[in-house]
């Protein structure tokens, strides 16, 4: 019960507004620190790879990037659902934020994965299974960003876009496996290996703390992106006067 | 009262059967994608080469990538002129489960689009230097692909009633969506062309079809109801 | 520092790699501080409006 009148209370707008301002520095400092000391481990600290030599620690930029733009698709897929079910704006408005953040590191996860790809594999673009379902996820969010973009009426976009993001998450799993398949019958292992047991802490530390940071810079992104939208959203309701006040 | 209302499965089936007689009315939009698939298959060996080896080796892709694409060009048919003239509307006010009519239109266009392309398939496939002990594998991989492409064109179509440029952003919704049907479909085919058995990836389409064939018209539903708010 | 910059022979698929991984990190924040600045802003002009609409309908 406690849950739920908290629930209610943050899915007001206003109250959400002024937390999510409270919550920013607190994503975004930590954020700024773990991206920074992250990048410079594994620039400098962390040793060359006795395989791929200096260009491993591209890794640093490209895994995360990779994570980052698969939770925001699910968060985006989970957020698009609450809103559907329980018609909740605000969770609608986090689907939108998450949207173009999410496709902004799908496409920095290709760039670098075919940056990394040209030493190693001796060409830009190798049909890889993870490189493609990578690209599929990027088109996805373009999909989804196109839908939105082609209703002026935002209560329509949000709850179409919502069907497409529902039915997509639902076929994410289903790409990837197909991806996998038809990827083992081509050709053999892929030369980008993500982290494993087998990576030493030196490389291993900086590589969770990029993956912490892209995290927690996703947060605060979210948090600024959303506001945004209340503001746009709420425009007619009174609690915004004393914003044009103040 | 009770005579006015209908039992489910009837009120679909006149869905279907009204769906199937408005096609055969208009006969274009059968053959037009039909048309359009074959037409697609011609490019291929204008682009690359008339050696048939060569044109033997990506048989599967022209057929696949042809079906994809002209399923996709079916798709705007679907619901377009049952919007534009309130049959849609009237659908939704009809009391019965939006998603089981809607899964009986899809039927219907499924029947309508996908068919003439299996019929058509065996043609490009001999185009291509193909012989006939694929065309088992080949016809049944189309038929079940081009299910799971109306349906999951379903929803992509109920998605873009409403919404102001419709086919190309009806493209850009399904083909990433449909990638899995062009894996597996293609891989099917070309392992019967090749004459090793082609059963896995034709399970799997299966599979496909029967995930999409029970989820999607509920998301069509769904969008349908968005749509015409 | 030269050495550092060389990579090992793969400085130009790091940095790059890098440099993109920077302009992507400073667009997201960039572009969401854009919008909430426009969101703000307008809100403001519609607050101002309202509260001079209000005034002209006391006088």
């Amino acid at each position: 019960m406690a849950t739920w009148t908290w629930f209610h209370k943050l899915s007001s707008p206003p109250h959400f507004y002024r937390i999510a301002g409270k919550m920013i520095p607190w994503y975004a400092i930590p954020a700024a620190l773990l991206i920074v000391a992250g990048i410079y481990g594994g620039l400098v600290t962390a040793p060359a790879d006795y395989q791929q030599g200096e260009a491993f620690r591209i890794i640093y930029v490209h895994a995360p990037a990779a994570w980052l733009s698969l939770m925001c698709y699910m968060t985006m897929a989970i957020a698009a659902a609450v809103g559907l079910i329980w018609r909740i704006k605000l969770a609608h408005a986090l689907a939108a934020a998450s949207a173009p953040i999410g496709a902004s590191f799908a496409l920095l996860c290709l760039v670098t994965g075919s940056l990394w790809g040209r030493p190693m594999w001796g060409t830009w673009w190798e049909w890889d299974g993870r490189l493609t379902s990578q690209l599929i996820l990027f088109f996805l969010y373009l999909g989804y960003m196109a839908l939105r973009s082609a209703y002026d009426d935002l209560t329509r976009a949000d709850r179409a876009s919502a069907v497409l993001a529902i039915v997509g998450v639902v076929n994410v799993p289903i790409i990837h496996f197909s991806v996998y398949w038809w990827n083992s019958l081509h050709q053999g292992s892929t030369v980008i290996r993500k982290g494993g047991p087998a990576m030493p802490p030196s490389m291993l530390i900086p590589l969770l703390m990029c993956f912490a940071g892209f995290t927690l810079l996703y947060a605060a992104l979210a948090c600024v992106r959303v506001r945004a939208e209340v503001l746009h959203r709420e425009r007619n309701a009174s609690w915004l006067k004393e914003l044009g006040q103040g | 009262m009770s005579g006015l209302t209908t039992s489910l499965p009837r009120a679909a089936w006149l869905v279907l059967a009204r769906d199937m007689r408005l096609a055969f009315r208009r006969w274009e939009q059968v053959t037009h994608p039909v048309v359009f698939f074959l037409m697609i298959a011609s490019l291929f060996p204008l682009a690359l080469s008339p050696e048939p080896s060569q044109l033997r080796n990506i048989a599967a892709c022209v057929v696949w990538v042809g079906a994809l694409l002209s399923s996709l060009l079916a798709l705007e048919s679907l619901y377009r002129a049952d919007q534009d003239d309130g049959t849609l509307e009237q659908l939704t006010l009809s009391g019965q489960p939006l998603a089981v009519l809607l899964f009986a239109k899809t039927l219907a266009h499924w029947l309508l689009s996908g068919i003439p392309l299996v019929v058509a398939a065996p043609f490009v496939a001999i185009s291509m230097g193909a012989t006939g002990e694929a065309f088992g594998v080949l016809m049944t991989s189309v038929a079940l692909g081009t299910g799971v492409l109306s349906f999951i064109g379903s929803v992509g179509a109920a998605l873009t009633l409403g919404s102001r440029r419709g086919s190309v952003l009806l493209s850009l919704l399904v083909l990433p969506l449909a990638l899995p049907v062009l894996i597996f479909g293609a891989r099917a085919t070309d392992l019967a062309m090749r004459g090793e058995p082609a059963a896995g990836p034709l399970w799997l389409l299966a599979a496909l079809l029967i995930l999409t064939v029970t989820l999607a018209p509920w998301a069509s539903a769904a969008a349908v109801r968005i749509s015409l708010e | 520092m030269h050495e550092f910059m060389n990579m090992g022979g793969y400085g130009r698929y790091v940095w790059p790699s890098y440099g993109l991984a920077a302009a992507v990190l400073l667009w997201n924040i960039w572009s969401a501080m854009r919008l909430q600045r426009q969101a703000l802003e307008h809100a403001r002009r519609r607050a101002a409006i309202a509260a001079s609409d209000a005034d002209r309908r006391i006088a």
